[in-house]
């Protein structure tokens, strides 16, 4: 009987302390970035202090996990327990309620510490998201050797003006090197991202107050016309079809006196193991016209917790322990402070260590500072978002008008016809989802 | 004379294939070639088509950064789950069919190939919530499931072509020589039919493991095949050609192996029924 008795206390006693000893599984969802994948790396410096908490990764390809993510979230599929998201869904979703507010990031967290223009993008009515895991904004990379043998000189604050007159005076097509390389490849998130941020610092907008498209408007003409004519006379063949890689490639390779792009580009083309140029690049903010906005855009990939999680604790806790000042310094400890993630904390960039080793770290700063999701551009705009406007539908209408923009590049349409086609379907689109009657 | 154009003709028709192959063939070549080189010479304008730095960084970093095994098990159980549901579902379909067609047989057929006619992102939402119902959400069984119902229509159709070109004098001289039923199935229709079978069952695997719509939206970590093995090693921003090539590669060995051993069947197969 005492046996019968014992076994069962014991049996009892295994079974009540089970719960304490499960183990939590986070299944995160990310992207295929320098800095994500350097992050799975080092996760088992977070288990070692979470015991209880396992990580299990699920990386894919920003398109695809998107819609794999926006399909999960939308159905509430309970897949994922962190999802990498970029400041384009964090208003959209938070204002749905499909993101749980981070307000329990920890006493030593110091959110304060967060660059102001990006804890703004991920935040909804005050209220924090998301967490930036890295920031960017964009910016010109230059070819320091070329501008000297033109006897040019890049200014910290470059206009259109001198970009294209110094485009043109570093085109050498013979010898394969053109003067400015940017993005032609249609989609919302690459030529458009580029020509939006570029028709702000034209005095463009999207949208006016009452939602009403404005590519019939003269400041996108003078934009797309400038785009067009600048990439006939100085840019690479074949320029629309190049994205962020093509350009890399080419810029790497030597073939571009100039590249306007994110600023995460500047730790790519002055690493020797990858760029053949590593040692002869400059950096300076994006072009203006002297209206006071520049052609730059702002991101940041950012940690967020979806909806409905049952793991939002163990979630939050990861998400804390990845965008804290420790994380930065743990991967300055392993692989240099130059391989931290950039654009999210202040106190990075009064970090001497990290400014020694970073070359572009001040452009990269001043470049966030000068984006502001809020007034994107010089008229008053009703949407949030420097390079996208941060409704559900811009995604489906970016790229159509992206289409049209890249053909116009191509030459198989002028840029009239492609400035007519967008804002058509800009209209259409609009109407159809009710902003425009 | 009619001997020598005879051989210009073999000679010139087989220089031809040869060309035509190595066309088909080249953008796999040229994976499997980036896959050795590093991200620099991968993106290296103008490309260098051997003369580079021989290494096998990508597949160590491939091997150290993904469960491979895990991945490929996975894809092998997947692609061959839903071949073997489809054909035991599909061989009886498409006999009857055959051998005894009835006034909606074509009507039939029609309505299942319009299954395919709808882009299936059109019906993801509705899959995915059905899925999460069930408990089926990153789950083998599940994929096996979407893929085996997606390629059964095709598989029908196949199949039905190639017992449509079973001659059914034969089946009745077997049956006057006093075959039963089953004898009939072992030693007249089976070897008959095994071609096409071979050819729709390899067709089918192909399909599967190349699939990359549903397995992509389905599975997450426990079920994930190849498919998402590869799409891990895509990204808009840094360089991954040669990443990427690495993984596409080992994703597609098994395959191409399975394909290079079987292209007699395969052909056979494929080509069955094309001439009367």
């Amino acid at each position: 009987m005492k046996k019968v008795l014992g076994a069962v206390c014991g049996a009892s006693a295994l079974l009540l302390s089970f719960p304490s000893m499960a183990e939590t599984t986070l299944t995160i969802a990310t992207v295929n970035n320098g800095d994500m994948i350097r992050m799975q790396g080092l996760t088992s410096e977070f288990t070692a202090k979470n015991p209880d908490i396992t990580v299990k990764w699920v990386t894919l390809e920003e398109n695809v996990l998107r819609q794999r993510v926006t399909t999960d979230i939308a159905t509430k599929g309970g897949q994922f327990d962190v999802l990498t998201i970029g400041t384009y869904e964090v208003p959209i979703w938070a204002k749905k309620g499909w993101l749980v507010p981070l307000a329990n990031l920890g006493a030593d967290y110091d959110v304060a510490d967060i660059l102001p223009k990006i804890r703004d993008a991920v935040s909804v009515d005050g209220k924090l998201y998301a967490a930036p895991f890295y920031g960017e904004s964009s910016m010109v990379m230059y070819r320091t050797d070329l501008f000297e043998k033109a006897g040019l000189k890049m200014p910290e604050k470059p206009t259109w003006d001198f970009v294209i007159d110094a485009a043109k005076k570093l085109t050498d097509k013979a010898g394969g090197v053109y003067g400015i390389c940017l993005r032609g490849k249609a989609g919302w998130g690459e030529n458009m991202a580029f020509l939006t941020a570029m028709s702000n610092s034209y005095g463009a907008r999207w949208f006016d107050e009452k939602w009403q498209p404005q590519f019939n408007s003269p400041e996108w003409k003078t934009t797309l016309t400038t785009y067009v004519n600048l990439m006939k006379e100085a840019g690479p063949p074949g320029a629309s079809s190049n994205g962020f890689n093509e350009n890399l490639a080419l810029f790497n390779a030597g073939k571009c006196g100039m590249w306007i792009d994110a600023t995460v580009a500047a730790s790519f083309v002055t690493n020797p193991k990858d760029s053949k140029v590593a040692d002869k690049v400059g950096f300076a903010l994006a072009p203006n016209t002297g209206l006071g906005k520049n052609a730059n855009w702002l991101w940041a990939w950012s940690l967020a917790i979806p909806a409905g999680s049952k793991k939002s604790d163990a979630a939050e806790k990861f998400i804390a322990w990845a965008t804290s000042k420790d994380y930065t310094k743990l991967v300055a400890s392993k692989e240099g402070w130059a391989n931290v993630p950039p654009g999210t904390r202040t106190s990075l960039y009064q970090n001497p260590d990290y400014l020694k080793v970073a070359p572009f770290a001040k452009p990269t700063l001043a470049s966030i500072d000068a984006a502001d999701p809020n007034k994107p551009t010089v008229k008053p705009v009703p949407y949030v978002g420097v390079q996208y406007a941060a409704i559900p539908e811009f995604q489906g209408i970016g790229t159509q008008v992206g289409q049209q923009f890249s053909a116009a590049l191509a030459g198989s349409m002028t840029v009239d016809a492609a400035l007519t086609a967008a804002q058509s379907a800009t209209e259409r689109e609009m109407k159809r989802a009710g902003y425009i009657k | 004379m009619a001997r020598m154009a005879t051989t210009r003709r073999v000679a010139v028709s087989t220089i031809g294939a040869w060309l035509a192959g190595f066309l088909i063939f080249f953008p796999i070549l040229w994976m499997v070639l980036a896959s050795f080189k590093t991200e620099l010479e991968a993106f290296a304008i103008p490309p260098s088509f051997l003369f580079f730095h021989w290494t096998l960084e990508n597949y160590a970093t491939v091997q150290e950064r993904s469960d491979y095994l895990h991945h490929a098990m996975n894809s092998i159980i997947i692609a061959g789950g839903s071949t073997l549901i489809a054909l035991l579902i599909a061989i009886p379909a498409a006999w009857s069919m055959a051998f005894s067609p009835t006034k909606r047989t074509k009507d039939i057929l029609l309505w299942m190939l319009s299954t395919k006619m709808m882009p299936p992102v059109g019906v993801l939402v509705p899959i995915y919530l059905i899925y999460k119902t069930f408990g089926l959400l990153d789950s083998r069984i599940g994929l096996v499931f979407i893929l085996c119902l997606g390629n059964l229509p095709i598989v029908i159709w196949m199949l039905f072509t190639y017992f449509k070109e079973i001659p059914r004098d034969i089946l009745e001289a077997a049956r006057m020589d006093g075959a039963t039923i089953g004898r009939e199935l072992v030693y007249v229709l089976t070897p008959m039919a095994i071609p096409g079978l071979a050819s729709t069952m390899l067709l089918n695997l192909i399909l599967a493991w190349n699939e990359a719509f549903w397995t992509l939206n389905l599975s997450t970590l426990h079920a994930a095949p190849l498919t998402t093995f590869i799409a891990s090693y895509s990204s808009p921003e840094g360089l991954f050609w040669a990443k990427l090539s690495a993984a596409s590669t080992l994703a597609i060995a098994p395959i191409l192996v399975l394909g290079w051993f079987s292209q007699k069947q395969l052909v056979r197969g494929l080509t069955f029924g094309a001439v009367k």
